[in-house]
């Protein structure tokens, strides 16, 4: 074990850990974003609305993440309307690639993960909210949303850990996010254990931030829920 | 907007139902009931299970759609239209929701919002429905909890509450949107004996106070004694109807007989 490598790629490996945190805090949110509308129109009972969510999140959680991510990222840039579309200058850097990948993939879990929960929602919250003149609009927004949050928040935590672990495979299209860095130094000193060990234990630190945050979400969050303060 | 014409004489009825009829599939569940409610009256429906009473709260404000029949409040009449698979529906579902803000329903099994406390339960509609501004939603909110006797819990969540704090807390929501009418559906059905005086008590207050009210209850003392009005349902037909003195002393009809001797719950 020779820390003398990890000290002195630290800088690097920092480097790294900022493009992981950006690439999952990014696609998390955009993710979140595309998720609620269509955990909406998949909780539908007509199949003309529900039936393109589901094969949406049928597709993105049926196939692995490196595939989506290939599929975009030299994919794409087979079809002429692409390259000369106004995206292209996006789409054709592996930064967005990803990002976009990862956004579309955590926006299928969410979504499913948000449809039980709604689907969970008590009857009865849901006739009284009716019977005071609320809208559906209303509905959704003051009392079925937020309470199906609350119930999607322990599964939802998961699928945030998941998101950082499965951005690793960043590296495989040229970026140096965490595990990138990890490959870089393997390269140059050929010290396997050293460097893929530090990349993990940086996720492993980002993973107990994660369940730490969560947890402390949980309990603004959940406070309905626990047996009553004395 | 369609109005029916108010009556000339000023006295327009809080609350008409007229020929309301509900079936679900085959089951012919409302074989026309109708009852008219003026400012102050508090109406007491008894039947057994499967009489339908629940059911006729619940078509007067389109929790279920009747297949047929006119629903009046306050001289606005909700415009219906065919649903297509032989019910009705709201035309405008603006007008419904409008006028299910002056029919506030306190449900039997509470159905408060769980991730709110009691305070937040209260103000909810007034505040995002009735667009009243919050400082004074709060106040009204806390005044109305005062009146139930749950002030003390206005930070409470629902699940750390009991039964009859919990349905306080609902009648406290129904009472904070200043409704014309207050339906309740079986207010005392899901809680323990010890727990339906305290609640009882609230509503009687409210009786007192002449407020509107439409009540499907079981507690025969409390439709003896409150409502001014009492109806008997079975198997989706009004049997009895009048003041119950009148009611429960002539009993006319041998089913009403029945019911009162085995108190049926």
């Amino acid at each position: 074990m020779d820390l003398s490598i990890v000290i002195e790629n630290l800088p690097l490996y920092l480097q790294g850990l900022w493009l992981t945190v950006q690439l999952v805090v990014m696609a998390l949110f955009f993710g979140m974003l595309l998720a609620i509308p269509i955990a909406l129109l998949r909780t539908s009972k007509n199949p003309l609305v529900y039936g393109i969510p589901w094969a949406y999140i049928y597709f993105f959680r049926g196939t692995p993440l490196l595939v989506q991510l290939f599929m975009i990222y030299h994919g794409l840039g087979q079809f002429e309307v692409v390259q000369k579309s106004f995206l292209w200058p996006f789409l054709k850097e592996a930064y967005w690639c990803a990002l976009l990948a990862f956004a579309l993939n955590t926006a299928a879990y969410t979504a499913e993960i948000l449809r039980g929960a709604i689907e969970q929602t008590a009857f009865g919250e849901v006739e009284a909210a009716r019977a005071c003149g609320m809208s559906r609009a209303l509905m959704f927004r003051r009392i079925i949303l937020p309470s199906a949050f609350r119930r999607a928040l322990p599964a939802y935590g998961n699928e945030v850990i998941f998101m950082l672990h499965g951005s690793a495979i960043a590296s495989v299209v040229t970026l140096v996010d965490l595990l990138g860095a990890g490959r870089i130094v393997n390269s140059r000193h050929f010290a396997p254990y050293e460097s893929y060990l530090t990349a993990g234990l940086f996720y492993l630190g980002l993973t107990f931030l994660i369940v730490w945050g969560f947890k402390m979400w949980e309990r603004r969050w959940h406070a309905h829920l626990r047996p009553r303060e004395t | 907007m369609a109005e029916t014409a108010p009556a000339s004489n000023g006295a327009q009825p809080a609350l008409v139902a007229e020929d309301i009829h509900k079936s679900f599939g085959d089951l012919e569940v409302l074989k026309g009931v109708s009852i008219t409610a003026h400012e102050g009256d508090v109406i007491a429906v008894l039947g057994s299970s499967g009489s339908g009473k629940s059911t006729f709260l619940r078509c007067v404000n389109l929790l279920e759609t009747p297949n047929a029949g006119t629903i009046t409040v306050s001289g606005e009449t909700i415009r219906l239209k065919p649903d297509g698979r032989g019910g009705l529906a709201a035309e405008d579902p603006r007008q419904i929701q409008r006028i299910r803000t002056r029919l506030a329903m306190v449900f039997q099994g509470f159905n408060l919002w769980s991730h709110m406390t009691a305070l937040e339960n209260v103000i909810e509609a007034p505040v995002h429905v009735l667009k009243v501004p919050k400082a004074e939603a709060v106040e009204r909110a806390e005044a109305i909890l005062e009146k139930v006797g749950v002030y003390e819990h206005r930070s409470y969540y629902p699940a750390h509450m009991s039964g009859g704090q919990q349905q306080r807390v609902a009648i406290a929501r129904a009472l904070a949107m200043e409704p014309a009418v207050m339906l309740f559906d079986e207010p005392t059905s899901a809680l323990d004996p010890e727990l339906v005086g305290e609640v009882l008590r609230v509503i009687r207050k409210l009786a007192e106070e002449g407020r509107t009210m439409i009540v499907v209850t079981h507690e025969m003392g409390f439709a003896r004694e409150v409502s001014s009005e009492t109806i008997f349902l079975h198997q989706g037909r009004i049997e009895e109807q009048g003041p119950p003195q009148q009611v429960f002393q002539t009993q006319r009809s041998d089913r009403f007989r029945q019911f009162l001797a085995g108190n049926l719950k």
